[in-house]
């Protein structure tokens, strides 16, 4: 393992610096189904340089938004320990992948001598794994908020039903109808008649 | 309305590209200015170099680097005008201060007796003191280093520099994974707040009136766009100039407050904009006069000097060797020409020149300017060293001879 030979090329050591430890996992499952092996999660906390100085990777992989950019950049810069240079990797013939990778909030660092098609199919991995993931917190934020609206459009269905005697779908109807003269969404006229209605004394 | 996106980190003295757009001044000229919200200089680099974004709040040096190839991708930025001059200040941990001058409002009047009695402490404290800066190609390091440098300490061997983002430097030293740290406002002021450590130096009394952030953008990008670029200069100077207003300063304070800008309370938002801070947890606040310029005296105005000042620093450290080359892409970054273009017509004072020999003026000096009368601050170094920028390597020179 660790640098064992596949296919006559050495296995790239691969670095995850990620604050979101959630991310990363994401990250690293996609990498390892591509066929890498020896990848390492780093939190950028604390002395997280030294540590990624005695692993000597190939690849360092950070997220793009992690206040300790900086940081790590300072150590590839002045650090004797690495045997090759690393910098950001660039590739001058394709504007549009750095575009889509600080699109997606990745920035990749390479050892120099590293051959561009070797790097691409990692930072490409990277690139969709983090956006995959930033869709995937988008879904849950939105699933999050429709569950707490249909509570709301409940506890206000409820109240409709027990004050005025309706039964459920005539109690919808009304909050719909309301919402549609009013040119409001269902959960604000809810939201507004919990409030009304408690403030009338009502039990919330 | 043309639409620009700028970067910034959040920091006091991004106040002018803040209120630009807050009060309206981009929308009086015709632009909708977006701002980007940035925790590290490399992001807000790169965002810059790889067209993310149309211009940077971006340190001054950082702005220089980047063109030499200093800093990733070789790219030409310029920096048409200076975002602010001064701001920043070094704390020291309450354990490292006990061994300077009792009174800390005379450690930062006296920064040369300082100097010599920081070198002592160094010998006095229990490890090599870690010094937080934020970054390589900072203001705030050449200006320790400078400092330091007066005092016989060599800032690569006597100490140790290690690079943290602003953000983090409160927690840092409230770890111990640092001894002290320069840094621009509030953050200074949060340390002290939190009773952490106290201001031993500020920015100003090292170099009366030192380059800190511009306003940077792609030369590529600031060539083509002409009309945009003079527009944009003429908001954010104009928001300049609201910001240098004391009239202004508590709002200015609650809206660098919000969590969308600098998101630190305006109480340690305020100490900076009015000179007056707390430089130990308890004390009175102390006046240091000129802590923070945005507008006045022309500060906006980017000296081609000032930039070889950076780039002299530069080979002064080994961060990049002596060459006519490095020295000619140095001074080409800051371009007053496109200073004076956009802000002719606003009725400003503008330098006659482009280039003054720095750290020359005791007092205020009244000087050649078009329209208006012009009057400079002083411009003192600390130690009373003069650059000339005609001769840097003859002030390379004399600085290696200096008696510590």
């Amino acid at each position: 393992m660790g640098r064992a030979a596949a296919g006559g090329e050495p296995a790239l050591r691969i670095v995850v610096v990620d604050d979101s430890g959630l991310r990363a996992t994401v990250l690293e499952e996609g990498l390892r189904e591509a066929g890498y092996e020896d990848i390492h999660l780093v939190p950028p906390r604390g002395a997280f340089v030294a540590k990624i100085e005695r692993m000597a990777p190939d690849v360092v992989l950070m997220d793009l938004g992690s206040p300790s950019r900086d940081t790590l950049e300072e150590m590839l810069a002045v650090s004797r320990a690495l045997a090759r240079p690393i910098a950001m990797f660039v590739d001058q013939s394709d504007e549009a992948m750095i575009g889509a990778a600080i699109d997606a909030g990745v920035s990749a660092y390479v050892v120099d001598g590293l051959r561009k098609d070797r790097v691409k199919p990692i930072l490409d991995l990277a690139i969709r794994r983090f956006n995959a993931f930033a869709r995937m917190q988008a879904e849950l934020e939105e699933a999050r908020t429709a569950l707490a609206d249909r509570k709301t459009i409940d506890r206000a269905k409820a109240i409709l039903m027990h004050t005025r005697n309706l039964a459920e779908p005539e109690a919808y109807a009304l909050l719909r109808s309301t919402a549609m003269s009013r040119n409001k969404r269902i959960v604000e006229v809810a939201e507004a008649l919990i409030t009304a209605h408690s403030l009338l004394g009502g039990q919330p | 309305m043309t639409p620009i996106s700028v970067a910034f980190l959040p920091l006091t003295d991004s106040a002018p590209l803040i209120v630009a757009r807050a009060k309206g001044f981009a929308e009086a000229q015709g632009i909708e200015l977006g701002l980007v919200r940035t925790t590290s200089w490399a992001t807000l680099r790169d965002r810059l170099v790889y067209g993310q974004v149309q211009a940077a709040h971006m340190l001054a040096p950082l702005a220089i680097a980047v063109s030499l190839g200093l800093s990733q991708h070789r790219t030409a930025l310029s920096a048409p005008f200076k975002l602010n001059v001064n701001g920043n200040a070094l704390v020291m941990a309450t354990e490292f201060a006990a061994a300077l001058d009792p009174e800390p409002a005379k450690r930062v009047r006296d920064p040369v007796a300082t100097a010599h009695d920081f070198a002592s402490a160094i010998g006095l404290h229990r490890r090599k003191p870690v010094i937080g800066v934020v970054h390589r190609f900072s203001s705030h390091a050449l200006m320790l280093r400078y400092w330091l440098g007066y005092a016989g300490v060599d800032p690569d061997r006597d100490v140790s520099l290690r690079v943290l983002p602003p953000s983090l430097m409160v927690e840092a030293l409230r770890l111990g994974e640092i001894d002290g740290f320069i840094a621009g406002e509030p953050w200074n002021s949060v340390a002290i707040a939190e009773g952490l450590g106290e201001i031993v130096a500020a920015g100003v009394n090292i170099w009366r009136r030192g380059v800190e952030k511009v306003l940077a953008m792609r030369t590529d990008w600031m060539e083509a766009n002409a009309g945009t670029v003079d527009r944009l200069l003429v908001a954010v100077s104009h928001a300049a100039a609201w910001c240098d207003d004391p009239a202004n300063r508590g709002e200015l304070a609650l809206l660098l407050e919000q969590p969308d800008h600098v998101g630190q309370p305006a109480e340690w938002i305020s100490t900076a904009l009015s000179g007056r801070l707390v430089l130990r947890h308890g004390d009175a606040p102390a006046d240091i006069p000129d802590f923070l310029l945005f507008h006045r005296e022309a500060s906006g105005f980017p000296w081609r000097s000032q930039a070889l000042w950076i780039y002299s620093q530069l080979v002064r450290w080994g961060m990049v060797k002596a060459d006519a080359a490095a020295e000619r892409g140095a001074a080409a970054v800051f371009r007053p020409d496109v200073y004076r273009r956009a802000l002719g017509g606003a009725g400003l004072p503008m330098p006659g020149a482009s280039m003054k020999v720095e750290g020359a003026l005791a007092a205020p000096l009244p000087v050649g300017a078009h329209q208006g009368a012009l009057t400079l601050g002083p411009d003192r170094f600390f130690d009373g060293a003069v650059f000339d920028p005609d001769d840097i390597a003859g002030y390379l020179a004399a600085l290696a001879q200096s008696p510590a």
